[in-house]
């Protein structure tokens, strides 16, 4: 089998007296999407950073692309794409005008940049923006600008942080199905997001995050599988009488989740706890019968909600 | 690919992106100091010549060097502290390039070397409106550039040391209000520091910006005083520029590479 492409053993970073990650072990492979998944402040960004080579580890073992990334941080760099959190393009700059500058720290000469260029914008769906300033553009746009740049030196790897966060959902859709045909090229994929479906949607395996630690690690399939129930029964009360409810459904389920706002219980055949709740004499004001999801994961693993 | 080369990227970078923003700095860069120069040398000047100009030369021979190393210092400054803490923490352009082969160094010195490109374009302009005004000689107009972006370097380096360990932008204001106007007024650039009390002139010793005026002066035909010879006004500005240029590396790199 290839060697991996990011291997990382006990990696740490601290900030002063804070550790925003302490001490993770993952590989990711060529060809793979490989997903950061935890609530925010939970060492994704971090870590992300580290692996691109923009910020030392404070200790612990890193190789990217086989090499120290506190050695070889521009010959890391010039194999990598990076999409971070926030856009940070030159706004007063046209698209092409981002494009080409950002090529040219690649040394790429002009030619093969235009040329570049023109296959990216077509890709980004952008390629009749080309000669207009950033600043006006939307969101979504802005975003798929960002990823444009960050394949200008046609990277093995392409790091996303949070790539969706802030867009509307047919802007997601449109950056997903993007992201598809990059995994589908072969282009090694690294997303963090605190999105469950984005990390089901794109991600072939993915670590769950938390506190700066690694506390799950599989396929979004597996982790479901091996962390939670085949379904899921969500029940709402009206405000209130929730806490006098909970009580009463002891013993349901393989497990029952208090939220603040509901109550989930874990069962592989939520219709029948269902059926159970009914003949209890409890009456929710409105039930909901779904699969399990990461978040059920996250929350099993956790005790809290992503969205926290 | 070689630090020379990705410095030269980022050189390059700057240039793109003063090509689409230059319009905005004409005004500063060109028309101000025509204005200052006609106004001061030309109209002041005529007051001042009646009594016989300083340094035995018509004031506004004395003074048109001067004002180039005074510009030098607002472009510099000007250069260094806004757009600096933008690429650090607005726009977030430095962190961009950082994401490439670019290296911290290669920023800062690009950075640097595309502030030296500045000055010379603009002191070059001011050199010819020197020229045009009758001020000095084309040759001893020409001279003064040198003196000018070296000046301009002294300011340059320190601010972006200063600039990259700020937490924000509420010092920035500070550093025109108390640093770069004063020393404007005070470093001989209208009149010379002997007209200062007893106690102020040494303190002109320690800014730049005499060494600077006296240094161009000195390239547009001025004569020096005997006590501070060229070479000692180099050398001041050199050991600002370098000391400046290594404390803004370390800060930016303490800030961009956390």
């Amino acid at each position: 089998m290839a060697e991996p492409l990011v291997v990382a053993r006990q990696l740490t970073k601290k900030f002063g007296e804070m550790t925003a990650v302490a001490g993770v072990d993952f590989e990711i492979s060529a060809g793979e999407a490989f997903g950061f998944l935890g609530p925010n402040g939970a060492g994704k960004t971090s870590t992300m950073k580290m692996i691109g080579a923009t910020s030392p580890a404070t200790s612990g073992e890193l190789t990217v692309l086989g090499m120290d990334p506190d050695k070889h941080g521009p010959a890391i760099r010039a194999r990598l794409g990076v999409v971070p959190q926030e856009d940070n393009l030159d706004t007063e700059l046209t698209v092409e005008e981002n494009l080409l500058i950002y090529g040219r720290y690649f040394d790429l000469p002009r030619a093969e940049i235009r040329k570049r260029i023109d296959e990216l914008l077509t890709f980004s769906q952008l390629a009749d923006r080309r000669k207009s300033k950033v600043e006006p553009l939307s969101g979504g746009m802005k975003r798929r600008l960002t990823i444009a740049r960050g394949l200008i030196n046609k990277p093995d790897m392409l790091i996303l942080d949070e790539p969706t966060t802030g867009l509307d959902p047919q802007a997601r859709h449109l950056l997903w199905d993007r992201l598809y045909r990059l995994k589908r090229d072969g282009v090694t994929l690294i997303i963090t997001t605190h999105y469950m479906d984005e990390a089901e949607q794109l991600c072939d395996r993915l670590v769950i995050m938390d506190k700066g630690a690694i506390v799950a690690e599989g396929s979004p399939r597996s982790l479901i599988e091996e962390h939670s129930t085949r379904e899921v029964l969500e029940l709402r009360f009206p405000v209130g009488l929730q806490e006098a409810a909970v009580p009463r459904l002891e013993g349901l389920g393989k497990r029952i989740e208090a939220l603040p706002d509901r109550v989930l219980i874990y069962a592989d055949d939520a219709e029948d706890q269902l059926d159970e709740i009914h003949q209890r004499g409890v009456n929710p004001e409105t039930t909901l019968v779904r699969r399990s999801s990461l978040e059920d994961v996250f929350l099993h693993l956790t005790g809290r909600s992503l969205v926290d | 690919m070689t630090a020379t080369t990705t410095t030269l990227r980022v050189v390059e970078a700057h240039a793109r992106y003063y090509r689409r923003t230059w319009r905005g700095s004409v005004i500063s860069t060109f028309a101000s100091p025509l204005f200052t120069l006609l106004a001061m040398g030309m109209g002041l000047g005529l007051l001042v010549d009646r009594e016989g100009g300083p340094g035995g030369v018509p004031y506004l021979t004395w003074l048109a060097p001067g004002l180039l190393a005074a510009a030098a210092m607002q472009t510099a400054a000007g250069d260094s502290s806004y757009p600096v803490m933008a690429g650090i923490k607005w726009t977030k352009s430095y962190h961009a390039a950082l994401a490439t082969p670019v290296g911290v160094p290669a920023l800062t010195y690009g950075h640097f070397g595309w502030v030296a490109c500045r000055l010379a374009l603009s002191l070059t302009v001011y050199a010819v409106i020197m020229m045009l005004v009758g001020a000095v000689s084309p040759i001893r107009g020409l001279l003064a550039i040198l003196p000018g972006i070296l000046t301009g370097m002294a300011f340059c380096t320190p601010i972006t040391a200063w600039v990259a360990q700020a937490k924000n932008d509420a010092k920035l204001p500070s550093l025109f209000r108390f640093v770069i106007v004063p020393l404007f007024l005070f470093s001989g650039t209208f009149f010379p520091i002997t007209q200062l009390p007893g106690w102020m002139q040494p303190v002109a010793y320690f800014t730049p910006l005499w060494h600077g005026v006296e240094l161009a002066r000195g390239a547009a035909g001025v004569p020096l005083s005997p006590h501070f010879p060229w070479y000692v006004h180099t050398a001041a500005l050199l050991a600002i520029v370098v000391v400046g240029g290594y404390i803004a590396l370390r800060n930016m790199e303490k800030e961009l590479r956390k």
